[in-house]
């Protein structure tokens, strides 16, 4: 069958890494990544089914390992070689749509009883994502044995399998997972929150937005975001954002709303005050750095975007008393935050439908044209796109 | 055009060639190539057959003996007696002065303030007044640095009372050294520098270098708060103050006037002091700005053509700080004292006399080359909201009687427009440019969502205390500014600028003037009646 297959190749590594530096995303055609004609995946096992994907989304953590810049952290924890996706809407055999919940957990690795994160509903905490009868792998995507979504076929364990309401379209279906990830975000926000900054405005951070508008339980007062593209803040305003300016605006624009002190003569060293709560959707150092300037003290930032290997002062957060949380995935809201109590992929369906996320989904490309794609979703904000997906529907083999 | 000013004892003007009147040069095939000031540089024009162009009147004569004249008119005020015999010894005595936004340019040692202080000290320390602060009546402006009081004052003034805290300026946000005197019969609070309402005699030294600058104006609002000026500079009121340069159609002046009047009578004395120049502006070699372009000699043309080459080559900051050393040859024309109301319409009609141009009608499309300075950005950088307040605030309501362009119609301004800001001097314009115009351009909406917000800024108010900041609000006052000429005209567009920061404005970027023209028909249709003020040097329109 037809699939985009990621290889271990260090000298097509080398080469990912050198084009994706030259232009993010083009590691797609000198790197390890291949459209190649596999087997069909198969887990011998209980539970196991067969998924067609039907559209397949391609995010950050996808760009970065196309272009070989991901961290090393994730080495013991994907197999090789995968065909990466994991943003999937697909057709199960008897033709029921699914939204597929990637992560591998106790469950879908055979291991009973479980870990008790998986226990208590946290799967993407699972202790066990190397054991079990899978190889290796933190999500389907990144394991060799289930395949992935960027394929005509991966195989999934009925744990990860979320039924797609018949009112919700594949567009809108296939945001469902990113916006899972949004709403772990989003859900680390205290009850009684007042200014909570957004950092970044592609897909994770739109999606952070809407939560942060939409979720049931105390949203925060003021949501401030920074998108750098104009179209990233048109989405931003319509999603419930409450002051949208470019990434280099926002500590002023922290300032203005917590009507904070600032350190500097006119200009702004950092704030003295600031957001109670910083979402940083992006991961990089400047954002990292750039949180730690317009978090209040004593308040929280939490990461949504995958950040790698960065070099950032910390003494901002020690001084301050700053919390750092990462946010990872999908499992029960357990804070008391907004959604509290509840499955985060159960709000995200909510969620993509009450805010009309559908409408994030801004091109989508056959898999022959993967290039074109991978280089599109690499320079989405730029573009005026956001999210950037692989259309399966019309692939000949999948059909037949 | 008003009477000139009649002759006072002392008042000997310099003698030489009458200076041509400022008229009106109808565009022919014939005619050169036009002058634009366009910020730190200049671009020369062609503008097309039939278009007008209104010149300024060369510079008036300047006072033989200005020292003598400033002495004349303390000895011999109008409507109020002789300074000596209003000062005593044990009398509190405040001389409040203009600020770093007049004159324009800055003009050369000795300025006139320096020169009138130094007359009046003589005269309180002839009659033994010893309990003497000078203050720098600026209102919301920025503070002055050490330098610029120097330049000011002078030297002598400034190392006599600066170092005891004698020489200082006025901090708008001090409810400790504020007093609320009154209210005006519109409910308008009037509050004023506590010092100055306490005062046995307020001395007020004026730079009046356009006709909107002076009488009541100058204690009303110069030395008074946020909670005061809110009630004159505001959308309504300079929507209703065709122009704010004549006191007579302004509802700015009427409100500085009825607090004026709160003033007077709370028993508040102030001894007026006015003094005009003459429109001398640039020294040389840049003195070529102010000669009609068909009178450049081989030199200016030689000048002209080094200054745009040189400039061409030097970086944003080199060509800011050559411009803004400019000092200005601009002298004394007059000078009155006395009673504020009698003082003011002499001066008055002294401004008049230099800077009224008759001009019959107005234009489809009115063009303007914007220069390096406004009142706000003195030893500072022209930022956008400047740009706009320069262009739409202050040289389009430079008319008395009808704005030059019509209703409906387009204006042009020639200026870079940079997306560029000072830090220190303008924090807050820096989120007014990126959060509210971001949101919207409209003055009434501004006001409505957004000043209160910014003038109770607890950092705009830090920084304009303790730094040189202008105060938080002063951007929504800029923007207010441009308020009249927003409702009156069809479309902005700016030559030349930085488009983003053009848009944000609200206006319309073009590359080149044939551009700019070919645009504005879009809104006054083909063939527009175009008018180009040339200024600086600085004039108002008399449209009749």
């Amino acid at each position: 069958m037809k699939a985009l297959r990621f290889e271990r190749s260090l000298p097509r590594f080398a080469a990912a890494r050198v084009a994706g530096a030259l232009a993010p995303g083009r590691g797609a055609r000198p790197g390890p990544l291949r459209l190649a004609d596999i087997d069909p995946p198969f887990v011998d096992a209980p539970g196991w089914v067969r998924v067609r994907p039907r559209l397949a989304g391609i995010c950050g953590s996808d760009l970065a390992t196309v272009d070989a810049t991901s961290s090393r952290w994730f080495e013991p924890v994907v197999s090789f070689p995968f065909v990466p996706g994991h943003e999937v809407v697909g057709d199960l055999d008897d033709g029921t749509r699914v939204v597929l919940q990637p992560v591998l957990g106790c469950a879908a690795r055979g291991i009973d009883p479980p870990c008790d994160r998986c226990a208590g509903g946290q799967v993407g905490q699972c202790l066990n994502i190397t054991f079990g009868h899978l190889e290796p792998g933190l999500q389907t995507g990144y394991c060799t044995d289930t395949g992935g979504g960027w394929s005509i076929a991966l195989t999934a364990h009925h744990s990860q399998l979320h039924r797609v309401p018949d009112d919700l379209d594949d567009e809108a279906a296939v945001l469902v997972e990113p916006t899972a990830c949004a709403i772990r975000g989003a859900g680390k926000v205290p009850a009684g929150a007042g200014v909570v900054a957004v950092i970044g405005a592609g897909t994770l951070g739109l999606a952070t937005i809407a939560a942060l508008r939409h979720l049931p339980g105390e949203l925060p007062t003021t949501v401030v975001a920074a998108a750098k593209h104009p179209e990233q803040r048109s989405f931003a305003r319509s999603l419930g954002a409450d002051l949208v300016v470019e990434p280099d605006e926002l500590a002023r624009a922290v300032r203005r709303t917590t009507g904070s002190m600032a350190v500097g003569d006119g200009s702004i060293d950092r704030l003295a005050g600031g957001a109670d709560v910083t979402i940083d959707c992006v991961g990089s150092e400047a954002t990292l750095a750039q949180a730690l300037a317009v978090t209040a003290p004593g308040g929280r930032i939490v990461l949504v975007g995958m950040p790698g290997q960065v070099d950032v002062d910390l003494t901002p957060l020690w001084q301050r008393e700053l919390e750092l949380v990462g946010a990872y995935a999908y499992g029960t809201e357990r804070h008391d935050g907004p959604g509290a109590g509840r499955p985060t992929f159960e709000l995200a369906f909510d969620l993509v439908r009450a805010a009309g996320l559908g409408r994030l989904l801004s091109a989508t490309y056959p898999l022959d044209r993967y290039a074109d794609a991978i280089a599109h979703a690499a320079e989405a904000g730029r573009r005026g796109a956001v999210k950037i997906a692989f259309d399966l529907r019309n692939e000949r083999e999948r059909n037949r | 055009m008003s009477p000139p000013a009649p002759r006072r004892p002392g008042h000997e003007v310099v003698q030489g060639r009458a200076p041509r009147p400022g008229f009106v040069l109808e565009v022919d095939r014939s005619t050169p190539s036009t002058l634009f000031h366009h910020g730190e540089g200049f671009r020369l024009e062609r503008l097309p057959v039939g278009s007008r162009i209104v010149y300024p009147s060369e510079a008036v004569p300047v006072l033989r003996h200005p020292e003598e004249a400033i002495r004349q008119a303390l000895l011999q005020p109008v409507g109020q007696d002789p300074l000596p015999a209003q000062l005593f010894p044990g009398m509190k005595l405040t001389i409040a002065f203009d600020d770093v936004s007049l004159p324009l340019p800055k003009m050369r040692r000795p300025d006139i303030r320096q020169r009138v202080i130094e007359a009046v000290l003589d005269l309180a320390a002839e009659a033994g007044v010893d309990d003497v602060h000078l203050i720098a009546a600026l209102a919301l402006h920025r503070r002055m640095t050490e330098a610029e009081l120097r330049h000011a004052v002078g030297d002598r003034v400034y190392d006599a009372f600066a170092p005891h805290g004698l020489l200082y300026n006025h901090d708008a946000e001090d409810p400790d050294n504020l007093t609320l005197v009154g209210h005006t019969e519109l409910g308008e609070e009037v509050e004023i520098n506590k010092r100055a309402a306490e005062s046995d005699l307020l001395v007020y030294v004026n730079i009046n270098l356009v006709s909107m600058d002076g009488g009541h104006k100058s204690t009303a609002t110069g030395l008074s708060s946020y909670r005061s000026l809110r009630h004159h500079h505001n959308v309504k009121t300079m929507q209703h103050s065709r122009s704010f340069m004549d006191q007579h159609r302004s509802e700015l002046h009427s409100s500085n006037w009825r607090m004026g009047k709160v003033l007077r009578d709370a028993g508040l004395k102030v001894f007026q002091i006015e003094t005009t120049l003459n429109n001398d502006t640039f020294p040389k070699p840049f003195d070529f700005l102010q000669k009609r372009e068909w009178e450049w000699s081989a030199r200016d043309r030689m000048a002209f053509v080094a200054a745009t080459s040189g400039l061409d080559r030097m970086s944003n900051r080199m060509k800011r700080n050559l411009f803004q050393s400019i000092e200005a040859p601009h002298d004394m024309t007059g000078v009155v004292a006395g009673e504020i109301e009698a003082v003011h319409a002499i001066t008055t009609a002294k401004v008049f006399e230099q800077q009224l141009v008759p001009v019959s009608g107005q234009a489809d499309v009115v063009t303007m080359g914007l220069p390096y300075i406004s009142p706000y950005n003195v030893h500072s950088i022209m930022n956008p909201i400047l740009v706009a307040c320069l262009g739409l605030g202050y040289f389009f309501n430079m008319y008395r009687g009808k704005p030059l362009v019509r209703e409906g119609g387009v204006v042009i301004l020639s200026h870079p427009t940079p997306w560029e800001f000072h830090p220190v001097h303008h924090p807050s314009y820096i989120d007014f440019f990126e959060q509210v115009l971001a949101d919207t351009t409209d003055p009434v909406e501004i006001e409505k969502r957004y000043e209160a917000s910014f003038a109770e800024d607890e950092w705009y108010r830090h920084l304009y205390r303790t730094s040189y900041a202008y105060h938080g609000v002063h951007p929504f006052y800029m923007w207010y500014w441009c308020a009249h000429a927003l409702q009156h005209v069809g479309a902005v567009i700016i030559v030349g600028g930085d488009p983003r920061a053009v848009r944000r404005l609200g206006f319309r970027p073009a590359s080149t003037l044939p551009d700019a023209l070919e645009m504005a028909e879009d809104t006054v249709g083909r063939d527009p009646s175009i008018t180009h003020t040339h200024a600086p040097p600085l004039y108002m329109a008399d449209v009749s």
